[in-house]
């Protein structure tokens, strides 16, 4: 791709919230309203100096940027291959990449006059960063979680209580984070007045994917900025997991100008097509979901497909637009990996680099790692490293028979 | 002039009120869904407003997602829902309105849908979440013009909003009462009326008000402010309740008349 055709990135969205064909509002007309106040309210924000110094302060010194980006030695020799390196965003406050976002939302709720914020979360990490932002600025915070994800997050659910938070269990659907955001848009239905949605992911109605990837592009701003300092150049591979893709685009956008390679990792479950999974990207087709359009799991009747991850957090049938379009455009690759690689990839991390990842993060890992082996050992990779795991010991503890297949794969 | 519109005139000219009832298709199957309908119409409904079910309604209270999941776990889908509008069309000439997520209807293209609509016996669209911003990619795709865009007004439009809703709809416009979803209870008439008024004063287009009626009081109370009264939830209340009721139809039947008696013009 020439430089000239990579600018068109540079565009997007467009004035109607458009990367290409994808995003735009697809919202009931209570909604509407909100939405566009909450536009002209980023766009002001954007330009405003106090508001972005305010944030930059808070990345800084309550947050604890820039994260490091750290030479994983270990994990390389694993590999026997490209040099791997760890966004460790797993060291940013409350444990997770979440935390970019949640300030810069709350912030600006704040500047908009709302006392009020409410999210949707999956794993928990959006939940609790939004609980801490709210308990930070002082505002009243509500966290939509669907009843199964309240079960196998547990831990989380009391970290958004101790932060004063309100829990509520969500349980249509298949009770993950689908049904958790189709139920925090209903109760933001009734509640638009005086209620700001705090949405954790680059998905939602125009400006949202826009202002999450704004707020997370700091990701691959340091990134870029520490790789350059470290290597003296670029790195030839991006390598993120893929949910609804906020990590993921948080990574790239900085780089999307670049002679970089960059690859989303989505959850395959058990496996892809026949399985079950959430690999949207992968093996979705074109709908409307959650107020944008972009690629969705559903079937031939416009109805939504239930997806399945072994991590809540990437457990969605539907994925951020602007990852959509980078698709279409081929800016970007989107690969799956299944539940056991994903097992197999936070044991071997937790043992040749003593970093516990999340498991939505292991996707990324287990991908990066089969791929760092295939690679030159004077290439460079870049894994964001998007959360820690504590969170997911339940899960890891209950799948014993993985951890014994990584004990025979140790070294 | 669209059947929807001449409807909501020749009721005017009565001095009565269009009472437009909304069911979800295929609730809980094909056949006890179109028995409902039928008493629905046959009751008092002027017009009937057909629910494509949806997997994630996000405008809709815990009724009317119950009753989705009840249509869908029956595999009513699109296509058959058009069937039923057919089979409608052998007794009944009342407007028929489809009401739909969009995603359905993106399935189902554009185009296909508008063709299949109107040669099943439709006569309205409207899509919850496709806000005039967006209708135009749906609309755009239609060869001509004989089904009518329902839009939607609420407590949250402003009325320069509202004057570019009322460009872009025709046929009437559904006017939410409340912030809410589907099935919220809490009826606030200086509410509706202030809406109402604020819409009357940017388009003649008929307004039809809903969202937490279900009461002949509610009806004869929003037949002060508006030409035409939604009523959803409360249906599809009766349903579940008597789903396995055999004189499920005449209690609708009875239900959709009691209603009809005060949508009068005051």
């Amino acid at each position: 791709m020439n430089p000239t055709e990579n600018r068109q990135h540079d565009q997007m969205p467009n004035q109607r919230g458009y990367f290409g064909s994808f995003g735009g509002r697809y919202v009931a007309e209570t909604l509407m309203p909100a939405i566009l106040e909450l536009e002209a309210a980023y766009d002001k924000a954007k330009q405003d100096a106090a508001f972005q110094k305010e944030l930059s302060h808070l990345l800084k010194n309550y947050a604890g940027r820039p994260t490091p980006l750290y030479f994983a030695k270990n994990l390389t020799d694993y590999a026997k291959g490209a040099r791997i390196y760890l966004k460790r965003e797993d060291l940013a406050h409350t444990g997770a990449h979440k935390i970019n976002n949640t300030l810069g939302q709350a912030l600006l709720a704040r500047h908009m006059g709302k006392k009020k914020v409410i999210a949707e979360t999956g794993a928990g990490q959006h939940g609790v960063a939004t609980a801490t932002a709210a308990a930070l600025l002082g505002m009243e915070c509500t966290v939509f979680m669907g009843v199964e994800d309240v079960a196998r997050q547990e831990p989380n659910v009391k970290r958004m209580e101790l932060l004063g938070a309100r829990v509520v269990p969500v349980p249509s659907g298949t009770g993950t984070l689908k049904d958790a955001m189709n139920e925090a848009m209903r109760y933001w239905v009734g509640a638009v007045k005086d209620t700001y949605y705090v949405i954790g992911s680059v998905a939602g109605p125009h400006p949202y994917p826009m202002m999450v990837r704004d707020f997370q592009q700091i990701i691959g701003i340091e990134a870029r900025e520490q790789i350059l300092k470290e290597e003296g150049r670029l790195a030839d591979m991006l390598v993120a997991c893929v949910g609804g893709g906020s990590n993921a685009m948080g990574l790239f956008y900085p780089f999307r100008n670049d002679s970089v390679e960059m690859v989303g990792v989505e959850a395959g479950g058990t496996g892809v097509p026949n399985g079950k999974h959430a690999a949207t990207l992968c093996a979705g087709s074109v709908g409307v979901l959650h107020g944008s359009k972009s690629y969705l799991l559903q079937t031939a009747d416009g109805q939504i497909q239930e997806a399945h991850s072994i991590s809540a957090g990437l457990d969605y049938p539907g994925v951020g637009p602007e990852h959509s379009y980078f698709k279409d455009l081929k800016r970007a690759r989107y690969v799956w990996v299944l539940d056991d690689a994903v097992l197999k990839a936070f044991h071997l991390l937790s043992r040749t680099e003593g970093i516990l990842p999340a498991l939505e993060s292991s996707h990324a890992l287990a991908w990066a790692v089969e791929q760092a082996g295939r690679m030159d050992r004077d290439k460079i990779l870049i894994v964001n490293l998007s959360g820690r795991g504590d969170k997911d010991l339940g899960i890891v503890l209950s799948k014993k028979e993985s951890q014994q297949q990584v004990k025979g794969a140790k070294k | 002039m669209s059947l929807i519109a001449q409807t909501f005139k020749n009721l005017e000219q009565k001095g009565r009120r269009a009472l437009v009832g909304f069911v979800t298709a295929g609730d809980p199957d094909i056949e006890k869904s179109l028995a409902v309908m039928e008493a629905m119409i046959e009751g008092g409904c002027d017009i009937l407003e057909v629910g494509i079910p949806f997997s994630d309604p996000t405008a809709d209270g815990p009724v009317i997602q119950a009753s989705s999941q009840r249509a869908l776990a029956g595999g009513m889908n699109l296509t058959k829902a058009l069937g039923m509008v057919k089979a409608l069309r052998q007794h009944h000439s009342a407007p028929i309105v489809l009401f739909s997520y969009y995603n359905p209807i993106l399935a189902y293209g554009a185009e296909r849908f508008y063709r299949d609509a109107l040669a099943a016996g439709a006569n309205g669209l409207l899509v919850v979440d496709l806000p005039f911003e967006e209708a135009g990619e749906l609309t755009g795709k239609w060869p001509g013009k004989d089904l009518d865009l329902i839009l939607l007004v609420a407590p949250t439009t402003p009325r320069e909003r509202m004057e570019q809703i009322a460009l872009n709809a025709s046929g009437f416009i559904y006017l939410v009462s409340m912030t809410g979803v589907t099935g919220s209870a809490g009826l606030d008439l200086e509410q509706v009326t202030h809406t109402a008024n604020t819409l009357k004063s940017v388009t003649d287009i008929p307004i039809a008000v809903g969202f937490g009626i279900s009461t002949p009081d509610h009806v004869a109370a929003v037949s002060k402010v508006a030409q035409g009264i939604v009523v959803g939830s409360a249906f599809e209340r009766i349903i579940e309740k008597n789903i396995n009721a055999t004189d499920l139809p005449s209690i609708i039947f009875q239900y959709a008349k009691t209603l009809k008696a005060t949508a009068l013009k005051p």
